[in-house]
């Protein structure tokens, strides 16, 4: 009902590359090495999965945002950390130059990361500003030719791959979240270091680190967007953040229901299958209707932007309920699979730690019900 | 140059099922694909243009009107052109009937220095259709290909033996059929999937290509189907375990006297 020939047409080749490409083998080389393969990358960007919803004109595929739920939602299934690689150019990392990039800026940066010879992070979260980005204490000051940036970035995904990173901050210190501003910032500039890799729980193969700043001289060209305007860019971006976030939740959560299934149709226990056990099969009952209650919201959320509808609201519960409702159903996964869904073996483990982030990053459960609530009760 | 690649939808299995009761195949519920063996085809034909600038590729299948699905992943994979050979009177034709409605479309297609065809469809087996096409069209044909270079007019192949390969050097325009140890086929890109939604695929009927009902179809079908059936499934296989080789070889005998084999 939501899906177009071409998104049908798409979601057959997305399947088919996250099933051909992402082997158990190269999964569990990733998770052990904590390096994604640089090859997987490269074919990614040769058929257009680094630009899908990128308009042609500039170097993109031209789908619609439904065309990268779905890309999203296949990559998921099959690998957590390869929807991240998926997700990032054409969501947090091209969505700022999308928004507000000038020609000159587009060029020089939104094209290498579409066609993958480059990668650019997004700079938002620091150590005492997380939810609350208005709070952020890293400054730009004007210095006529340039401004010079100080301060800390945290939690910055795939930082320590990227070449570049959009930066988020305060040109007005004395305003809260209409005096940021967005710059782009060479990450081999003078002033710039990197924080060591964290040991994540999840997500394992995207190295992510803090971006340190001390008097670091950005060129004037390298601001993105107006002065003070910094703050739109970056809540706009989120809204398809978000749905990049309730994309992958519902691929994981798929990913964790199909390997449920097979194992209570194998499992024999007390001489019949798990799955004859009224508890076992009312259990993947409710996962998968909550499942598909969430893809509904999905679905629903990539089809009013494409309408170019106001979104933010339903990207917003989207992305709240599919990624609670992803951890509920990795976690009954792993029950269902009981001793072996604790042992790295099985790939239930790998999709319980991985979706764990989903209900924390680009906006806590807390901050999607924040949004929501706000909308409905305004003044 | 002009390539043009002869391509079948076919049902994703390699187990088709039969109707008991019509003999014929059931296709609810089975997806279509690209049948493999054109889909190395239609690969061969698009490293040609990768190293070829200027070369179009050009995709024919005689199909149903829901054929014109496999066409659109073949110009999402690259080709430039699809044509579609629809019409009732097509139904029912044998390898005879099918090629001779095909190359009567190549004719129309007009220009062609090269044309691939994938060894065999999955689904009748008869690897007859790729030749025939060339004997009607009276072109040399070298099958089972599994290395192609285009020099000048001629094609250096390398033809697939039991124990190796021959080389051939056959002067173009020609026929090749293709084997998967060809290539491995290229994905859709999403910006080709998008591309092929706007382009035509040309759909031609028997007028089209000048063909009269009697000349395509069931009616001008010398072969038909007798029978289809399903082979009754096998019984589950016996591992025979032992602690020894000799063991093992004594219980195998053993089983093979009982019942009366050896």
């Amino acid at each position: 009902m939501y899906f177009s020939e071409q998104n049908k047409m798409i979601r057959k080749l997305a399947r088919d590359f996250a099933l051909k490409e992402l082997t158990t083998e190269i999964l569990d080389q990733v998770e052990e090495s904590g390096e994604f393969p640089q090859e997987i990358l490269d074919k990614m960007a040769k058929f257009g999965f680094f630009g899908i919803k990128i308009p042609k004109s500039l170097g993109g595929a031209g789908g619609d945002h439904m065309s990268y739920v779905i890309c999203m939602e296949e990559f998921a299934r099959v690998s957590g950390v390869a929807s991240v690689y998926l997700s990032a150019p054409n969501s947090l990392a091209g969505g700022p130059l999308l928004l507000s990039g000038t020609d000159e800026q587009i060029e020089k940066y939104l094209k290498p990361i579409i066609t993958g010879k480059k990668k650019l992070a997004f700079a938002l979260t620091e150590p005492g500003a997380g939810s609350d980005a208005g709070g952020m204490a890293t400054s730009a000051v004007d210095m006529g030719d340039y401004y010079l940036l100080n301060g800390r970035k945290t939690f910055i995904t795939m930082a320590p791959l990227c070449d570049d990173a959009v930066i988020y901050a305060k040109t007005d210190m004395s305003k809260g979240t209409r005096g940021i501003s967005a710059f782009i910032v060479d990450l081999k500039s003078e002033g710039v270091s990197l924080g060591k890799n964290e040991h994540k729980m999840g997500l394992i193969g995207c190295a992510t680190s803090d971006i340190i700043m001390e008097d670091v001289k950005v060129p004037k060209e390298n601001r993105l967007g107006e002065v003070n305007k910094g703050f739109s860019n970056a809540m706009k971006t989120l809204d398809v953040g978000r749905l990049g976030v309730a994309s992958q939740s519902i691929g994981v959560a798929q990913g964790a229901l199909d390997e449920a299934i097979k194992y209570a149709k194998e499992r024999k226990q007390f001489g019949r299958r798990i799955a004859d056990f009224q508890a076992i099969a009312f259990m993947i009952a409710d996962m998968a209707t909550k499942l598909e209650a969430a893809k509904l919201l999905v679905y629903n959320a990539a089809s009013l932007m494409d309408n170019k509808q106001n979104a933010s609201k339903e990207a917003s519960m989207a992305k709240f309920y599919a990624a609670e409702i992803c951890n509920e159903i990795c976690g009954k996964a792993v029950q269902i699979h009981g001793g072996y869904g604790f042992i790295k073996d099985y790939k239930v483990e790998r999709m319980y730690r991985d979706c764990r982030v989903f209900t924390i990053y680009e906006g806590t459960s807390q901050v999607q019900q924040m949004v929501i609530s706000g909308m409905l009760l305004k003044k | 140059m002009r390539i043009l690649v002869c391509a079948k939808q076919v049902p994703d299995t390699n187990e088709v099922k039969i109707d008991p009761k019509t003999g014929t195949m059931i296709r609810e519920g089975v997806p279509s694909i690209l049948n493999p063996d054109d889909a190395n085809a239609l690969e061969a034909a698009l490293v040609i243009k990768d190293e070829n600038p200027g070369t179009e590729v050009i995709v024919i299948t005689m199909g149903p009107p829901q054929a014109s699905e496999m066409l659109r992943e073949c110009l999402a994979m690259g080709a430039d052109e699809a044509y579609l050979l629809s019409d009732r009177a097509f139904g029912g034709a044998d390898t005879w009937a099918t090629s001779a409605t095909l190359a009567a479309g190549i004719k129309n297609v007009k220009k062609i220095d090269l044309i691939l065809a994938g060894r065999q469809a999955i689904d009748g087996d008869t690897a007859q259709v790729g030749s025939q096409i060339a004997q009607r069209l009276k072109m040399p044909v070298v099958t089972y290909v599994e290395d192609i270079k285009i020099e000048d007019k001629k094609a250096i192949v390398h033809r697939q033996m039991e124990d190796g390969y021959e080389v051939i050097e056959v002067q173009m325009p020609c026929l090749l059929t293709c084997v998967k140890e060809l290539n491995e086929p290229r994905y859709m890109s999403i910006g080709g999937i998008m591309d092929a939604y706007e382009q035509t695929i040309t759909t031609w009927n028997h007028e089209d290509i000048g063909l009269s009902p009697e000349a395509c179809g069931l009616n001008a079908s010398p072969t038909q189907v007798f029978r289809s059936f399903s082979p009754p499934a096998k019984g589950v296989g016996e591992m025979i375990t032992g602690n020894t080789v000799n063991e093992i070889a004594g219980t195998l005998v053993s089983k093979l006297k009982e019942k009366h084999i050896i």
